[in-house]
């Protein structure tokens, strides 16, 4: 995979010192699944970096391998089927693939942490919620019970739960969808992590409640300085908190951009395409735009460029060789710091 | 429904829809003709009158009491004309699925009426009944489980012709699922092929398929679209459009995702906790909201646009959804909203184009259940 060295040329939007100095790089990971019908692989070669403070938005379909990456980072992958046959995680410029079990379980919660997307299933519902939540204080810091329940209820106001200290003893079907996504929130901040990774943080919720929820989220990070890998599928969750985009498909990231930048000139036909299909108010009454076709099947990825068959540019060139993630520059050359693209044909998408 | 009784009869409470010619059907025949006979674009196809649906909550296991009710949907009226799309939008647990099951005849509504061609289709049994199901079709939201796995796709697309055998002989079965396979964009060769060998956006076509195998006049599309993902959304929403002009269907299309809702409807009813918050055309509802409610769904719903950050107004709701069993006295939504007062609190305002904008040409004259309906500048959806 030499191809993908190139990706280490693009230039940080933010140049926050060295290198090492990052809060979390992720390089050349790969992951795949062995299963009966064949090895799919789920991610291929999959480069990103967060920096404190610093909001990451990973945007990708189902099966583009987005919470995989997640899940790697946090090592919580079923290992098998799953296997990470090569790349590197660091974590602070340390490789956290090659710790032990013991010091990963040190970083894992106390460091990074992770906020999932349902609620109802990822709770422990035969505990209470202050249960759950103390039981980080219990097994990281030996608190006794008495100071743990204590310290969840501190939690949970923070959160802005009411009546937080009535409601520790509740169990997880006493709360509402967007309450029970706050307890969530509560029990990855719990140890003050440097980065919390948010699978989905907010799809299985109402649009206001799914407000408060991301509103509650920015102001944590702005209060402890976070770094923050939001995983979605939704344009418009992106739009509203994202500092810069990392667009994935079939395993691999096709597009990288600021975020004013994405929405403004697409580089990759994949990203313009999902742009494209929002439906906007001009275009009511005629026929939404819509990428063919489906996406594709991890056990048979396409060769040359995955997306291919989907691509209304697509080439011969795209169907024998990988378009690597290269630097994209003004049209005069200049630079355009933290943009990328996987495609043959990014001149004429950006500049076309 | 001792608020509706003080304006002297119910159907006040809905004085801008127009009174349902009800049909006098005095027996099966005649009322089957009535709902065969043809009606013309534009005129309402489906009259919902004041429909209440209340789900009793029991107390005891030997000797069960009604200690309460759920009161999914609470009063709720409007009419669909033939050949529109109504568009149904508002947070989970406000009565929209209830709506659509009410519709479906799924559920026994608790009071009200729904006139289908004048005819009310709650009364209505036997064959009367079957021609009435036969025009109104569902669309389910997760294809995932709303097709059986056991069945073929020609078994499910053509199962609905074992209880109408009128509309498809014996012999011409495979034929018609062949062709609504190709109808609704699918190889027409995939019919022995299972559910779980097609992707969610393939399945949902099936669901399609499946709705149309009768010839209905309606389609009631419950989320259709929310299950699948974004690139493979709009394909399905093209198709259902492409559908509605090819067959002269008309939707009520229920869904979350407000952007969706403006681009396929024609007109759109707002609904909060079991009633109709505001309902009007897609202009006047998104571009001039005047109910709190509306407003506030309007500006939470995140814009694909990161400049919309900075620009305009953004109502961030505190709470949730009160319990349906226990909804607030009066307005609603006054627990949630920023304007109310003690009027609120007492008395209930009525679905109706508001005093102040009464006789105005402006875009904000549309029905609107609040007492201080006025215009707001929001970050709207999708504009």
């Amino acid at each position: 995979m030499t191809i993908m060295d190139k990706t280490a040329d693009i230039p940080a939007p933010r140049s926050g010192g060295p290198d090492d100095a990052r809060l979390l790089e992720v390089r050349d990971l790969h992951v795949e699944f062995h299963t009966r019908d064949g090895v799919a692989k789920a991610v291929n070669g999959v480069n990103y970096s967060v920096d404190p403070g610093e909001t990451l938005a990973v945007l990708g379909e189902s099966g583009s391998g987005k919470s995989v990456t997640a899940q790697a980072i946090m090592g919580i992958l079923d290992m098998p089927p799953g296997k990470i046959p090569q790349g590197q995680i660091l974590y602070r410029g340390q490789d956290m693939l090659t710790m032990s079990y013991e010091e990963r379980r040190k970083i894992r919660g106390q460091k990074i942490a992770m906020i999932f997307q349902d609620a109802l299933s990822s709770l422990n519902p035969v505990l209470s919620v202050g249960y759950q939540l103390g039981e980080m204080f219990r097994v990281h810091q030996g608190l006794s019970r008495k100071q743990a329940k204590a310290k969840a209820i501190e939690l949970m106001e923070r959160v802005k739960i009411p009546a937080a200290k009535q409601r520790v003893t509740d169990y997880p079907h006493q709360f509402s969808g967007g309450m029970r996504q706050r307890i969530m929130i509560a029990m990855a901040l719990a140890l003050e992590p440097d980065l919390i990774i948010a699978d989905e943080p907010t799809t299985a919720l109402d649009v206001t409640v799914q407000a408060q929820v991301m509103d509650l989220l920015k102001d944590l990070q702005t209060e402890f300085n976070m770094g923050l890998i939001l995983i979605t599928h939704d344009l418009g969750v992106v739009a509203d908190v994202a500092d810069k985009i990392a667009v994935m498909y079939a395993g691999r990231i096709v597009e990288t951009a600021p975020v004013h930048e994405l929405y403004k000139r697409p580089a990759h036909p994949y990203t313009r395409g999902l742009l494209d299909s929002i439906p906007r108010l001009d275009q009511k009454g005629q026929e939404l735009y819509a990428i063919k076709g489906l996406p594709p099947n991890l056990l048979k990825i396409p060769s040359g460029c995955a997306f291919n068959p989907r691509c209304p540019k697509a080439e011969d060139i795209c169907r024998t060789e990988i378009p690597a993630l290269v630097p994209v520059s003004e049209q005069d050359g200049s630079e355009l710091p933290g943009r990328g693209s996987a495609c043959h044909f990014w001149k004429e998408t950006i500049h076309g | 429904m001792a608020e509706l009784d003080k304006n002297d009869g119910s159907m006040d409470a809905t004085p801008n829809v127009t009174e349902v010619v009800a049909v006098d059907a005095t027996d099966e025949t005649a009322a089957v003709a009535a709902i065969e006979a043809p009606v013309e674009r534009g005129e309402p196809i489906l009259q919902v009158r004041n429909l209440v649906k209340h789900f009793p909550l029991s107390q005891g296991i030997l000797f069960k009491r009604q200690v309460g009710a759920v009161k999914a949907v609470d009063g709720v009226s409007f009419d669909l004309y033939q050949g529109e799309t109504l568009g149904i939008v508002g947070e989970s647990g406000c009565g929209k699925s209830t709506v659509a099951k009410l519709l479906m005849t799924l559920e026994t509504a608790t009071a009200g009426e729904v006139f289908y061609k004048g005819q009310d289709i709650t009364k209505l049994s036997g064959r009367a009944l079957k021609a009435v199901r036969r025009n109104i079709q569902m669309v389910f939201q997760d294809p995932y489980t709303s097709l059986n796995p056991r069945m073929t796709v020609g078994d499910i697309i053509g199962e609905p012709f074992d209880i109408h055998p009128e509309v498809a002989p014996k012999g011409d079965r495979r034929a018609r699922v062949q062709e609504l396979l190709d109808v609704v964009g699918l190889n027409p060769e995939y019919i022995n092929r299972y559910p779980h060998q097609f992707s969610g956006g393939q399945r949902q076509r099936i669901g399609i398929a499946r709705g149309l195998a009768l010839n209905p006049e309606i389609i009631i599309c419950d989320e259709p679209v929310s299950a699948l993902d974004v690139s493979v959304q709009a394909q399905v929403i093209n198709l259902m459009e492409k559908l509605q002009d090819e067959f002269n269907l008309s939707y009520v299309f229920i869904a979350h995702d407000l952007s969706i809702v403006r681009h396929i409807s024609d007109r759109v009813g707002v609904m909060y906790l079991g009633k109709m918050a505001e309902i009007g055309t897609d202009t006047e509802i998104y571009d001039h909201p005047t109910h709190p409610y509306t407003q506030a769904l309007l500006s939470a719903v995140p814009v694909p646009d990161p400049e919309a950050r900075e620009r305009g107004e953004r109502i961030i709701l505190t709470g949730d959804v009160p319990s349906p069993a226990n909804p607030p006295s009066g307005c609603r939504f006054r627990t949630r909203c920023w304007k109310a007062q003690d009027k609120c609190s007492t008395e209930l305002p009525l679905l109706a184009v508001p005093e102040r904008f009464k006789g105005s040409e402006s875009a904000a004259a549309h029905e609107s259940a609040c007492h201080f309906a006025e215009e707001k500048d929001v970050v709207g959806a999708a504009s």
